[in-house]
C-alpha cells in the first residue's frame, strides 16, 4: 500500500475543532493553546520559586531580624526553588510553552502528530505541579534535601521533610517524566515526519534545531532520574537499600544495609548535567532566530550551529560526573571528566562567535527583544567562562560548595535562559496575541534585570573565594571569612529584591497589552521565519487555512541584495525573487542598505 | 548558502534526513513508537545497571540464584527451570505476533485477530507464572523486598524492582494488544491501514528482548 507522507495528505485532515468553551481553552488539543497553558503554569510555579529565593535573600542579607525563616525552612526553600527553576520551570517553559508553539508552526504543519497525546502531556504536568506544591501543607513540609537529594541524608531524621516531603518531590518528578515522555514523543516525531513541503531538515530554523536536539536528550536522560527516583521510593516505602548504606543516626543502627549512594549521584547526574542543556539548546535556537531577525543578517555559519548543538547534546552524556569530583574517584575518571567537559567549550564557543558574528555589520535594530538576546550572550560568556574553571579538578575541589559555583550556575542556567525566555516572549509576543507590548517598559524590565542580576551575582564569585559555603542558613563568625562578607550579602539581598519586584514590569506589560497594545500585523519584525507568514494574527485553529505552506529556502534571507523587502520569507518561491546565495552577500556592497 | 547542494548528495540516510517532509519513509505512529522504545531502554539499562552496581556495593554475599529460582516435579529440583518455561512463552509470542504482523499486512482481519488474541494469551500467561514465581518467594522462600534469607537483601530489592517493572509492560501489552486485535476485528482500519498492528508489535517484540537481557544479566550471571 503506497503510504503518503502527511505534508502530501488532504487538508481535511482529523482537525479536532472545539465546540465549545471547555473543548477550546480547558481540554484543548490545539498546540497553541496547550502551548499557552504549558507557559502559563510554569511561569507560576517559577514566580512560586522567585519567592522562595527572594525569602533566602532577605534571611542571609539580615539573619537576626526576621522570624521568617529558620534553619529548616531555609533548607526547604533552598531545595524547592532549584527543583522548580530547573524542571518545572525552565524545561516546562521552553519544550512545553515554546516547543509546543513553534514547532508545528516552523515546520508548516497544522498541529502536532499526535494531538490527544500532547493534550494528555500538559495535565499530567499540571499533576505533578499540583503533587509537588501540596507537599507545602503536609506534616513535615517539602524536602530539604537540596535539588540534587542525595541520599543518606534525604531521608535522615534530621532533614526536614524526611517523610512526606521526599516521597512527594519523587513522585511529583516521576510524574512530571511521563508528562515530559508524552510531550517530547510529540516534538521529535512532529518535527522529523510532519514538516511541509520543501522544508528540509537544514531548513529549519535554529529554534527547532535547539528544541529537537534538548527534546532526544530529554528523552534519554529523564530515565536515569525516573529509575533513582523509582528506587528511591522503595528504600522510604519498602525498606529496601539501593542508596542507603548502614548508617548509624542518633547512636541507633538504621534499616538499612549495603546500598550505595555514589550510585545515586552517578543516576542523578547521568540525568542533570544532559537537563542543563536540555536547558540551554532550546534557549540557543530561541536567541539564534531573535539575534538574526533584529539584526537583519542570516545567522553565521547555519550548518556549523546545526552540528554544534548536535555535538553539544552527545557530548552531554559523558561529562557527568565533573559534578561529582569530591565525591571520591580514581584520579583518571577525574583525568576523562575534566578533558570532555573541556571539550564541551569548544562548540559551545563556536556559538558564540557565530552570534557575535552575526550582530557584525548587520543592521541592527534595538527592539525590546534584541536587547534581551544581545544581554543574553554577556550572561552566557560569563557563566561560561567559570565553567572552565570549575571543569578543572584541582580547581573544582577548593571552590566546590562555595557560593562561586552558585555564582557559575546562576549565570550560565539561570539568568542567560531566563533573558532568552524574555526575549522570546516579547518577540513572540506579537504573534500570540496579535498586539504590541509596550517597548520602553519591556526596555525598562531589560535594564532592571540584566544590570540587576549582576549586582547580585558578580560579589558571589568573590563570596565564593573568600570560601563562604553554599546552601548555610546563616554565616555566623568564622576566622577565615572576614566581616565585611556580610556587607556584600546586604548588598546582594537589595539587588535580588529589586529584581524581584522589577518583573512585575513584564506581568504588567503583557496584560496590559493583551487590551491596550497596538495591532501588530503579522509580521511586525519583518521575519522571513515560516510562523510569521499564517494567514491570521494569532493563527486560527489549523494554522494554514486552506492550504498548507510550502518552503522554498531557509529561515534566513535578511538583507538580500535586489530583494522587494530587506527579506524574503521562506515561503516565497526562487522565481519571485533573487536568493542570497546568487548573488554573493557583501554587507560592504548591501544595495538595500545604500538606498537607506 | 544553497540548500539543493545539501539534499542533493550522499548516502540514503544522508538523504532521509535532509529530504523534505519526512525523515523516514514511515507513518509518524510508528517512527513515535521506535522512539519511545529507544526512550525506554535507557529505563531498564538504568536499572541493570543498579542493579549490577548495588551487587557489588553490597557488603553481604549474593544468593544462588539457580538454586532459588528452582522447580522440582515429584524428583530432584531443576534449576530455573520456570525461567526457562518462561521464557519460551515469551519468545514464541513473539513468533506469534510476526504472523499477526504479516496477516495485517495481507487484510486478512480473522487470522489478524487470532494470532493477536494468542500473541496477548502468551502474554497473560507470562505474566500468570511470573505471579506464581513470586508468591512463591514471598510465602514459600520468605524472599522480601527488603530482605531474605538466603543473602544480601538488595537480591530481593532488585528482582521484585526489575521483574516487576517488565511484567508491568506485559501486562500494559497485552491490554494493547487486545485493543488493536478488537478493533482490527471491527474493521476500524480497513481505512486507515494496518500499520497499527506493526506498531503494537514492535512495543511486543521490545519487551521480549528486554525479557533476553533481564534473563541473562539476572538469572544467569
Ligand atoms: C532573581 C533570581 C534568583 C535569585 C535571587 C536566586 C537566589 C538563590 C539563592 C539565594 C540560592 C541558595 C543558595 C544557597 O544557600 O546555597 C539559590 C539556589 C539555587 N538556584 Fe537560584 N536564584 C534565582 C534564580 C534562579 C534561576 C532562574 C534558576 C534556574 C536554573 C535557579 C537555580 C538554582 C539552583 C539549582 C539552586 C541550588 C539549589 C540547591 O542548592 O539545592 N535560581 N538561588
Ligand atoms: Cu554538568
Amino acid at each position: 500500500m503506497a503510504y503518503v507522507p502527511l505534508a502530501d495528505q488532504d487538508s481535511e485532515m482529523e482537525m479536532h475543532h472545539p465546540h465549545s468553551w471547555v473543548t477550546k481553552y480547558v481540554w484543548s488539543q490545539d498546540h497553541k493553546v496547550i502551548a499557552i497553558q504549558y507557559g502559563g503554569l510554569a511561569i507560576a510555579v517559577g514566580v512560586v520559586a522567585l519567592v522562595l529565593s527572594l525569602l533566602m535573600r532577605m534571611q542571609l542579607g539580615f539573619p537576626e531580624t526576621f522570624d521568617l525563616i529558620d534553619p529548616s525552612s531555609y533548607y526547604q526553600s533552598v531545595t524547592m526553588h532549584g527543583m522548580i527553576m530547573v524542571v518545572y520551570m525552565l524545561t516546562a517553559l521552553l519544550l512545553g510553552g515554546f516547543g509546543n508553539y513553534l514547532i508545528p508552526l516552523m515546520c508548516g504543519a497544522r498541529d502536532m502528530v499526535f494531538p490527544f497525546l500532547n493534550m494528555l502531556s500538559v495535565w499530567v504536568y499540571a499533576l505533578s505541579v499540583l503533587i509537588l506544591m501540596s507537599s507545602f501543607f503536609v506534616s513535615g513540609g517539602p524536602t530539604g534535601a537540596g535539588w540534587t537529594l542525595y541520599p543518606p541524608q534525604t531521608s535522615m531524621a534530621g532533614t526536614p521533610g524526611h517523610d512526606m516531603g521526599i516521597v512527594l518531590m519523587l513522585l511529583s518528578l516521576a510524574v512530571f517524566i511521563v508528562a515530559f515522555t508524552m510531550g517530547g514523543l510529540n516534538y521529535v516525531t512532529t518535527i522529523l515526519q510532519y514538516r511541509c513541503r520543501g522544508l528540509t531538515m537544514m531548513r529549519l530554523p535554529l529554534t527547532v534545531w535547539g528544541i529537537f536536539i534538548a527534546t532526544i536528550l530529554g528523552l534519554f536522560a529523564f530515565p536515569a532520574l525516573l529509575v533513582s527516583a523509582i528506587m528511591m521510593l522503595f528504600d522510604m516505602l519498602l525498606g529496601t537499600s539501593f542508596f542507603m548504606p548502614a548508617v548509624i543516626e542518633s547512636g541507633t543502627p538504621l534499616d538499612h544495609n549495603g546500598g550505595s549512594p555514589i550510585l545515586f549521584q552517578h543516576l542523578f547526574w547521568f540525568f542533570g548535567h544532559p537537563e542543563v542543556y536540555i536547558v540551554a539548546l532550546p534557549a540557543f535556537g530561541l536567541v539564534s532566530d531573535v539575534l538574526s531577525t533584529h539584526a537583519r543578517k542570516n545567522i553565521f555559519g547555519y550548518r556549523m550551529m546545526v552540528w554544534a548543538i548536535i555535538a553539544i547534546g552527545g557530548l552531554s552524556f559523558i561529562v557527568w560526573a565533573h559534578h561529582m569530583y569530591v565525591s571520591g574517584m580514581h584520579p583518571y575518571f577525574g583525568f576523562f571528566f575534566a578533558t570532555t567537559t573541556l571539550i564541551i567549550a569548544v562548540p559551545t564557543a563556536l556559538k558564540v562567535y557565530n552570534w557575535v558574528l552575526t550582530l557584525w555589520e548587520g543592521d541592527i535594530r534595538l527592539n525590546a527583544p534584541m536587547y534581551f538576546a544581545i544581554g543574553f550572550i554577556f550572561t552566557f560568556i560569563h557563566g561560561g567562562l567559570t565553567g572552565l574553571f570549575l571543569g578543572n579538578v584541582v580547581i573544582d575541589l577548593p571552590l566546590s560548595d562555595t557560593y562561586f559555583v552558585v555564582a557559575h550556575f546562576h549565570m550560565v542556567m539561570g539568568v542567560s535562559p531566563v533573558l532568552v525566555i524574555f526575549a522570546a516572549l516579547y518577540h513572540w509576543y506579537p504573534k500570540v496575541t496579535g498586539r504590541m507590548f509596550h517597548e520602553g517598559m519591556a526596555k525598562a524590565h531589560f535594564w532592571c534585570t540584566f544590570l540587576g542580576t549582576y549586582a547580585i551575582y558578580l560579589p558571589m564569585h568573590y563570596l565564593g573565594f573568600l570560601g563562604v559555603p553554599r546552601r548555610y542558613y546563616a554565616m555566623g563568625s568564622t576566622d577565615f571569612i572576614p566581616a565585611s562578607a556580610q556587607d556584600l550579602n546586604v548588598v546582594i539581598t537589595y539587588a535580588a529584591l529589586f529584581v524581584g519586584a522589577a518583573q512585575l514590569l513584564f506581568f504588567i506589560n503583557i496584560f496590559w497589552s493583551l487590551r491596550n497594545g497596538e495591532k501588530a500585523g503579522p509580521n511586525p519584525w519583518g521575519s522571513a521565519s515560516l510562523e510569521w507568514q499564517t494567514p491570521d494574527t494569532p493563527p486560527a485553529h489549523g494554522n494554514w487555512g486552506d492550504e498548507l505552506p510550502t518552503v522554498y529556502r531557509w529561515a534566513y534571507d535578511y538583507s538580500v541584495p535586489g530583494a522587494h523587502e530587506d527579506f524574503i520569507p521562506q515561503n516565497v518561491p526562487e522565481s519571485d525573487e533573487p536568493t542570497a546565495d546568487e548573488q554573493h552577500f557583501d554587507p560592504d556592497h548591501d544595495e538595500s542598505k545604500a538606498d537607506a | 548558502m544553497s540548500d539543493a547542494a545539501i539534499s542533493g548528495s550522499g548516502s540514503t540516510l544522508v538523504d532521509d534526513w535532509s529530504a523534505d517532509k519526512q525523515a523516514y519513509h514511515v507513518p509518524w505512529g510508528k517512527a513515535m513508537m521506535w522512539i519511545f522504545l529507544v526512550s525506554d531502554t535507557f529505563i531498564f539499562t538504568c536499572f541493570l545497571t543498579g542493579y549490577l552496581h548495588v551487587r557489588l556495593s553490597t557488603t553481604e554475599p549474593w544468593p544462588l540464584q539457580s538454586e532459588i529460582f528452582a522447580l522440582s516435579f515429584g524428583g530432584d529440583p531443576i534449576p530455573l527451570i520456570l525461567i526457562a518455561i518462561m521464557t519460551f512463552i515469551l519468545i514464541t509470542s513473539s513468533g506469534t505476533m510476526a504472523l499477526a504482523v504479516n496477516f495485517g499486512y495481507r487484510k486478512d482481519k480473522v487470522k489478524t485477530f487470532w494470532f493477536m488474541v494468542a500473541t496477548a494469551c502468551l502474554g497473560a500467561s507470562f505474566v500468570g507464572m511470573q505471579a506464581f514465581e513470586w508468591s512463591k518467594l514471598i510465602l514459600e522462600e520468605g524472599v522480601r523486598p527488603w530482605g531474605n534469607p538466603f543473602g544480601a537483601a538488595q537480591f530481593g530489592s532488585v528482582f521484585f524492582m526489575i521483574t516487576g517493572f517488565h511484567g508491568l509492560h506485559v501486562t500494559a501489552g497485552v491490554i494493547y494488544l487486545l485493543t488493536v486485535a478488537f478493533k482490527v476485528k471491527k474493521g476500524h482500519y480497513d481505512k486507515k491501514g494496518y500499520e497499527i498492528v506493526e506498531i503494537a508489535g514492535l512495543y511486543w517484540h521490545f519487551v521480549d528482548l528486554v525479557w533476553v537481557f533481564i534473563f541473562a544479566f539476572f538469572y544467569l550471571l
